[in-house]
C-alpha cells in the first residue's frame, strides 16, 4: 500500500533538496496579519489569503473570545445529530443579508461547501461542466456525486458553448461551475459572456466566490456583484478562510426548494459544525467589512503596487494585477530555489508546483493585503528582484531604468 | 478514412501541439511511461482530443484509458456515437 507514496517521496526528497520542505514550514510566532517569526527572524508574510487583514481585528477577537466564554469550545458533533446553536442560524441569515440571497447553508471549511454542494445538487443523470482551472475542492465534489463531469478549456466560453451543444439532447440538468477569481494565477472568470451562455442553454450556474468575497464589488459581494450578473448565479459557495480571516464556508442561493440540502449533502451531515467562537468572529468580520469599504480600495491599490514593481522590474506575470501576485517559473528547481532564497530574505510566499497549477507549470503565488503598508510591499519587491536577478530570471538594471 | 485513421491523426496532432514529438506510436504506447503525460497533462491532452473531435468524454471514463490502443477504442466510441 505504502509503494504508492514512493513516487511522491522521492518529488518531495527534490523539493526539500534545496532547502527547506516548502510544505512543512512552522512559523515559531505569527505576530500580525502581516508578520510573523520562522526560525528565529521576522518574515514578511506575502502569501496569506488574508486579502482583509481581519485575523487580528480587535473586535472579531472580543467576539470570538465572548462566544467561548458563553457557549464553550465546540459543538462535539454536527447540526443534524447536536442541533444548530443560535450563532449558526443567525450567520446563516446575516450572510444570506449580506449576499442579497434568500437562503444561505453554513458548512465547516470551504472545501466541505464545494464538496456538499457539487456532489449534491446535481445527481445521476446530470450533468457537472467544469472550467479545467478548477479548485481541487471542486472536482473532488464533481467526483464524489453521481453526476457526469465534464471539462472545459479555462475560461473559454466558446468551449463551453459546444460542449453544452453537445450535451443539448441529452436529459438532466446541467450545472455550469466557474471561480470569482482562480486562486492560481488570480484571473477572473469572463462571467458576462459565461452568463449569455448559460442562458442560451438553459443551464444553472455555481460561483465559486472564495478568493472575491471581499474582494470585489462595490459591496464585496464578488465577481459576480462587479459584473453585475448576480441574478443569473444560482449558486454562490465562498469560504470563511480568506478574507473573512478565519474557518469554514457556505453555499447562498434563492431556491427554496434546496433546504433539503441540509439532509442531503454528506459533508454537511456527517461532520461536527463550526464552534461558537468561529461562528461569532465570522459574524463580527462580515460586519467590518460591510463598514470598512475602504480596505477594498487599500487591497487592489496593494495589489496593483505590488503587480506594477515587479512588472517594472521586468518579470513577466500571470495576469492582470488582481490581490494574486503569480509568477510563473520556467521550472521547478528555479522555483524551489526562487522561494528559498526569498524566505532567506525575509519574504514568505508560497510554491505552487504541479499538478496544483494551470498545465501543471510552477508558479511563485503572493496575495496581498488589505494590512500590508507601502513600505512592506516595496521591500517585497526588492527582496523579490534582487533573488530573480540573482537567478537570471530578469535582467540587472531593469529596475533603475523605471 | 476509417474512424480509426481520423482518430489516430488527430492523436498525432494533439501530440505535436502539446510539444511532444514520438518517434513512433502504436496502440500499446503508454500515455504515462512512454509519453510522459501525468495526470493532468493528460486531462489536457484528451480535452484537445475533444475539441479537434467535436465530441465529449465523460471524466469518469478517463480512469481506463492508459495506452494510445484505450484512447483510440475511447474516441472511436465516441466519435461513431456523435455521427
Ligand atoms: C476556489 C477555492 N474554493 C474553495 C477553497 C477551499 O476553501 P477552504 O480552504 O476554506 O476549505 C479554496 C481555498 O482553499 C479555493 O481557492
Amino acid at each position: 500500500m505504502l509503494a504508492r507514496f514512493r513516487a511522491l517521496r522521492s518529488d518531495l526528497a527534490t523539493v526539500t533538496a534545496v532547502g527547506r520542505d516548502p510544505f512543512g514550514v512552522a512559523f515559531d510566532a505569527i505576530l500580525s496579519a502581516t508578520e510573523a517569526i520562522l526560525d528565529g527572524k521576522r518574515v514578511l508574510l506575502l502569501g496569506t489569503n488574508n486579502y482583509l487583514g481581519l485575523t487580528f481585528d480587535q473586535d472579531c477577537i472580543d467576539s470570538a473570545v465572548a462566544a467561548i466564554m458563553a457557549q464553550g469550545t465546540g459543538t462535539t458533533g454536527s447540526r443534524i445529530a447536536n442541533g444548530t446553536y443560535g450563532g449558526h442560524a443567525a450567520l446563516e441569515q446575516r450572510l444570506a443579508r449580506f449576499l442579497g440571497r434568500r437562503h444561505a447553508m453554513v458548512f465547516t471549511t470551504g472545501y466541505q461547501a464545494n464538496l456538499g454542494t457539487l456532489s449534491t445538487l446535481a445527481g445521476r443523470g446530470d450533468h457537472l461542466l467544469l472550467d479545467a482551472d478548477s479548485h481541487a475542492s471542486i472536482y473532488d465534489g464533481a467526483k464524489l456525486g453521481n453526476a457526469q463531469v465534464t471539462r472545459f478549456r479555462h475560461n473559454d466560453p466558446d468551449d463551453l458553448r459546444r460542449r453544452l451543444r453537445l450535451l443539448a439532447d441529452q436529459p438532466g440538468e446541467k450545472l455550469i461551475v466557474l471561480e470569482g477569481i482562480y486562486s492560481m494565477l488570480g484571473d477572473t472568470a469572463p462571467l458576462r459572456e459565461m452568463v449569455k451562455v448559460k442562458r442560451e442553454a438553459g443551464a444553472w450556474l455555481l460561483v465559486d466566490e472564495a478568493h472575491s468575497v471581499g474582494v470585489l464589488g462595490a459591496h464585496g459581494r464578488g465577481l459576480a456583484e462587479a459584473e453585475g450578473v448576480e441574478a443569473d448565479v444560482d449558486f454562490v459557495v465562498g469560504t470563511f478562510s480568506k478574507s473573512l480571516g478565519a474557518i469554514g464556508g457556505f453555499c447562498a442561493f434563492d431556491l427554496d426548494d434546496f433546504g433539503a440540502l441540509r439532509v442531503a449533502a454528506r459533508a454537511y451531515m456527517f461532520t461536527a459544525s463550526l464552534p461558537p467562537s468561529i461562528i461569532a468572529s465570522v459574524f463580527q468580520a462580515i460586519e467590518a467589512m460591510e463598514a470598512q469599504p475602504q480596505l477594498r480600495d487599500i487591497l487592489r491599490r496593494n495589489g496593483q503596487h505590488l503587480h506594477a514593481g515587479l512588472a517594472a522590474a521586468g518579470f513577466a506575470l500571470g495576469a492582470k494585477p488582481s490581490p494574486i501576485v503569480s509568477l510563473p517559473m520556467p521550472d521547478s528547481e528555479t522555483a524551489i530555489r526562487f522561494w528559498n532564497q526569498l524566505l532567506d530574505a525575509g519574504v514568505y510566499t508560497n510554491l505552487a508546483l504541479g499538478p496544483a497549477t494551470p498545465g501543471g507549470r510552477p508558479l511563485l503565488r503572493m496575495s496581498v493585503s488589505a494590512a500590508l503598508t507601502p513600505d512592506q510591499i516595496d521591500t517585497a519587491i526588492a527582496a523579490l528582484t534582487q533573488t530573480g536577478q540573482r537567478l537570471g530570471l530578469i535582467a540587472v538594471g531593469m529596475a533603475a531604468a523605471e | 478514412m476509417s474512424d480509426k485513421q481520423l482518430v489516430l491523426r488527430e492523436i498525432m496532432g494533439a501530440l505535436e501541439e502539446l510539444g511532444k514529438r514520438p518517434v513512433s506510436v502504436t496502440m500499446e504506447t503508454s500515455l504515462l511511461h512512454d509519453l510522459s503525460l501525468d495526470s493532468v497533462t493528460a486531462l489536457d491532452f484528451i480535452m484537445q482530443l475533444e475539441t479537434r473531435l467535436d465530441i465529449i468524454i465523460p471524466m469518469d471514463g478517463m480512469a481506463e484509458i492508459e495506452t494510445i490502443g484505450d484512447l483510440v477504442g475511447v474516441l472511436t466510441r465516441s466519435t461513431s456515437k456523435a455521427a
